[in-house]
């Protein structure tokens, strides 16, 4: 009996190391929960919300980060795919029938082996074959205006215009709003009015100093339009880590301001620091 | 002369019929498809088509039924996986006791047979614990998720109906086998009885193949349409892509599983032991059966490996979301699991040495291996990224420490890993040569080959760690593990080999003593059964938990209120339950097994 109990104190010390390690070890990560339909209220819809739309759902629901992110090298960068859609298209290599971004855009969301960019097909089918599954259906199955909203966002982030139509429905003009406390849960935000109010939100000054005022952590902003132009503040803000100021340590700077501003929001700030001279 | 011709003819006989049946079960598999086949017949399907091949349902939170107080997915999770701990245990034992009864009879060492018999009669008891817990599974499926049930039972009616046929063949085949054990005695009768455990393993690995084939179709379908309907080609949803993946990691690691669970039971005896003879037997039982579970426990990384590439090649996003994404940190989980695994299996042996006076010559190289197997364990357990405060990022320098940070990339963990298991197999040829004086001419060239040979090893993976790791893309990165691989493998092979011929007829200078090693070796045992026990169960969290929020992988939503992908440390406690619940059992049937010879008899109960 004295051998079963040692042994079975032993067994249970055992189990809750591991239980405790997995517990209080390891940081406590949260999945994300089962993904929804976006709700678009065609109504209400612009198209910085629809932009804003095609963000959410090009680092949510769409899983797009997941392979085209600048960490793992398995899908290539998309914030240049604009300007590159033209040269793919004349590829002899390219199989699709696309006359525009926009189409293209399109055919590589549902046919992703119409062109793959080379270095970055399946393993063995010499860049014939794209290892991504159609957005379209299967897990992903984005619908037609959420595979619009990301047409819309990646033309955005690309610097092209967004040919993209607004979903039947959508008003034309951004209304002049501010943010409000009492908007209905689950209802997009309204956007931010001005570049300080962003940076309010942001919390930028807690590391940058702006017009001579903050903090010291990262680059002073004061005067960053005089030596950067607003393709790399662009790029600052949405990949952090792309180009590091010398002197100061990486992976400071959250890398998700993309994910919480709207497209036109993030060209209001890029606005003002290529301004600040 | 003539009866040896007799019986090796009659043993022809018996092979024969015995690869005839294997072969017409194989010819019926590969028919399943003959109810479907029918059901194509354009004259006569149209009915069956309707009622049978329907897509995968659209499921609400209300399909699911509930039955109070009870959480559906936990109840079904944990009958699964105790389902499975004991099933991978019964189908284990049968592989390793044929090989232990094949030994016995080559041999002609009695003790083998024993140890054989011994370990056949532990599982006879957790077979009958298997059913009940294959039953429990069922009904709790059936009950909590009726809808996911009818659509697998649609598509693999006919290998469940198989599979239930073959349980009664492996029932009967488990029971001949360990019943007429004593019957089944000497010569040819010895041939039939060996035959029988090829035959119940033969059967066995059969059914787990086609339960492997339910699992790995709700992760990678095959034979449906992207609706979920089914083609009727049963044998395509069988053969789905990540099935011999999975039949392959999990044939490996039931027996390393199967080896550590006996080699509990050994240390339990042990520990129990009063004789000293009693004390040898189970010594060398122990022994034994941490030799099976190291020996299975070599490869298995690389079986692990390949199925993560399989993944990935099956579907990136399965494999990021598998190694990058929300599962990323269970890595280091299992890192110090598999750590634990190769400390306590190399303690182990180290105090095994202990065994004969002739090993302390070699005592004095004991800390230099525990040195690099730790060093190496610890690389495997670095992350890559760290989870800071803003103020330590600030000291820190970014998100990755200087020195540390490149440790915690995959090309450092499988160098790592390469390493880990090199120096194990070090271990086992120190502890091989414990009580032995190689005698052959050539002993000074033979060891100078074996250290050149593990050095221009060790060289060779780190080179190809820090080379194709850090200055190269990340292309190469994955493509340099399988040289590092590769390497290992020879490197194990020849030197064991070498180490064989070197020792053939080697002099004896300190007999081992069996029974003459401390009690900590024996919890050391203890520790490689827990550990492994509760690395099964988190890396059946994670292989399942990887189709997040699907039943079947893009094609049947999962749409129950447990949907959601729980977080780390809940399914650490759910297998930790899990684990407990299965050592209470497994302590049972060890305590059955000991009740089981025990016989009183009370004066005066029965009439004179």
């Amino acid at each position: 009996m004295k051998i079963l109990i040692k042994v079975t104190v032993f067994s249970l010390l055992t189990i809750g190391f591991f239980a405790g390690f997995s517990n209080y070890g390891i940081p406590e990560i949260n999945p994300a929960p089962p993904p929804v339909e976006e709700e678009v209220d065609l109504g209400s819809m612009t198209m910085d919300r629809f932009i804003a739309l095609g963000n959410k759902i090009f680092n949510g629901k769409g899983t797009c980060t997941l392979c085209h992110n600048a960490v793992g090298g398995r899908a290539p960068m998309l914030d240049k795919v604009a300007a590159a859609a033209p040269e793919r298209m004349a590829d002899p290599r390219y199989k699709g029938d696309a006359a525009s971004l926009e189409a293209y855009l399109y055919e590589s969301m549902v046919k992703p082996s119409a062109y793959v960019v080379a270095g970055f097909g399946k393993t063995g089918s010499n860049d014939t074959e794209s290892p991504m599954p159609d957005a379209s259906a299967g897990g992903i199955a984005l619908s037609d205006v959420e595979l619009n909203a990301v047409i819309a966002y990646l033309q955005d982030i690309g610097g092209a215009d967004v040919t993209v139509e607004i979903p039947s429905g959508a008003v034309a003009e951004e209304p002049d709003a501010q943010p409000q406390d009492t908007a209905p849960a689950g209802a997009p935000r309204a956007p931010f009015a001005s570049a300080d109010a962003i940076m309010a939100q942001l919390a930028c000054i807690a590391c940058h100093k702006v017009a001579g005022q903050g903090g010291e952590i990262g680059p002073d902003l004061s005067s960053i339009g005089a030596g950067r132009d607003r393709e790399y503040l662009r790029r600052a803000v949405l990949d952090p880590a792309a180009d590091v100021a010398e002197g100061y340590p990486p992976g400071i700077m959250p890398p998700n301001y993309g994910e919480q501003l709207y497209a036109g929001e993030l060209e209001m700030l890029v606005d003002y620091l290529a301004e600040s001279k | 002369m003539r009866k040896q011709l007799t019986s090796r003819r009659r043993l022809s006989v018996c092979l024969f019929l015995i690869v005839l049946g294997v072969a017409l079960l194989l010819v019926d598999f590969a028919g399943l498809g003959v109810t479907s086949a029918l059901a194509q017949d354009p004259s006569s399907s149209q009915s069956v088509d309707e009622a049978v091949h329907r897509p995968a349902p659209e499921l609400t939170a209300a399909d699911y039924p509930q039955i109070a107080g009870v959480n559906a997915r936990v109840f079904v999770w944990l009958a699964a996986q105790l389902h499975l701990w004991f099933a991978a245990f019964v189908l284990a034992v049968p592989i390793f006791v044929f090989i232990i009864e094949a030994i016995g009879m080559k041999t002609r060492d009695e003790r083998y047979d024993s140890m054989a018999y011994e370990f056949i009669k532990i599982s006879i008891t957790a077979y009958s614990l298997t059913a009940i817990l294959g039953g429990l599974l069922a009904f709790s499926l059936i009950i909590f998720y009726p809808h996911v049930f009818t659509y697998m039972s649609g598509i693999f009616k006919e290998t469940m109906f198989f599979y239930a046929l073959l349980f009664f063949a492996e029932s009967a085949l488990l029971y001949i086998y360990y019943y007429g054990w004593y019957w089944l005695q000497g010569g040819f009768k010895k041939w039939v009885h060996l035959t029988l455990a090829l035959l119940l393993n033969a059967v066995g690995t059969t059914l787990m193949f086609l339960a492997n084939s339910w699992v790995t179709f709700m992760m990678s379908p095959a034979g449906i349409d992207p609706a979920g309907v089914f083609a009727g080609d049963a044998w395509a949803a069988m053969h789905n892509f990540l099935w011999n993946p999975i039949n392959l990691h999990r044939f490996v690691a039931n027996i390393a599983y199967g080896g550590s669970i006996v080699g509990a039971y050994a240390a339990f005896k042990f520990l129990s032991a009063t004789r000293e003879q009693d004390k040898a037997h189970y010594d060398w039982m122990g022994y034994t059966a941490n030799f099976i579970a190291i020996s299975a426990l070599l490869p298995l990384p690389f079986a692990g490996y390949y199925l993560a590439a399989e993944i990935y090649a099956y579907s990136q996003q399965m494999g990021i979301t598998l190694m990058g994404g929300i599962f990323a940190w269970l890595f280091i989980i299992q890192a110090v699991l598999i750590g634990t695994l190769f400390l306590s299996a190399n303690y182990y042996l180290w105090c095994g040495m202990g065994r004969s006076d002739g090993a302390q010559r070699y005592n004095k190289y004991v800390k230099y291996l525990a040195i690099v197997i730790i060093g190496a364990f610890l690389v495997w357990f670095t992350p890559h990224t760290l989870v800071l405060t803003n103020e330590e990022l600030k000291t820190l320098g970014g998100p990755y420490h200087k020195y540390l940070g490149p440790l915690g990339i995959m090309p450092a963990k499988n160098t790592a890993v390469n390493i880990m298991i090199l120096f194990t197999a070090l271990s086992f040829l120190i502890y091989r040569r414990a009580n032995r004086v190689a005698t052959v001419s050539w002993v000074s060239a033979g060891n100078a080959i074996q250290a050149a040979l593990f050095t221009a090893g060790i060289i060779n993976i780190l080179f190809l760690g820090i080379y194709y790791g850090y200055f190269t893309n990340t292309v190469y990165k994955v493509t340099a593990s399988i040289p590092q691989v590769l390497t290992t493998l020879i490197i194990i092979a020849v030197s064991i080999s070498l180490d064989t011929l070197m020792y053939r007829g080697a002099r004896e200078i300190a007999p081992l003593k069996w029974g003459r090693v401390p009690d900590r070796a024996q919890y050391a045992l203890f520790m490689l059964a827990v550990a492994f026990t509760w690395l099964m169960g988190l890396m059946g969290y994670i292989r399942s938990g990887i189709r997040q929020h699907w039943h079947v992988t893009d094609v049947f939503r999962d749409n129950s209120p447990d949907a959601f992908t729980p977080t780390l440390g809940y399914a650490a406690n759910v297998v930790s339950v899990g684990t407990i619940l299965f050592m209470a059992m497994v302590i049972f049937v060890f305590w059955l097994s000991q009740v089981s010879t025990r016989k009183s008899s009370v004066v005066g109960y029965w009439k004179a």
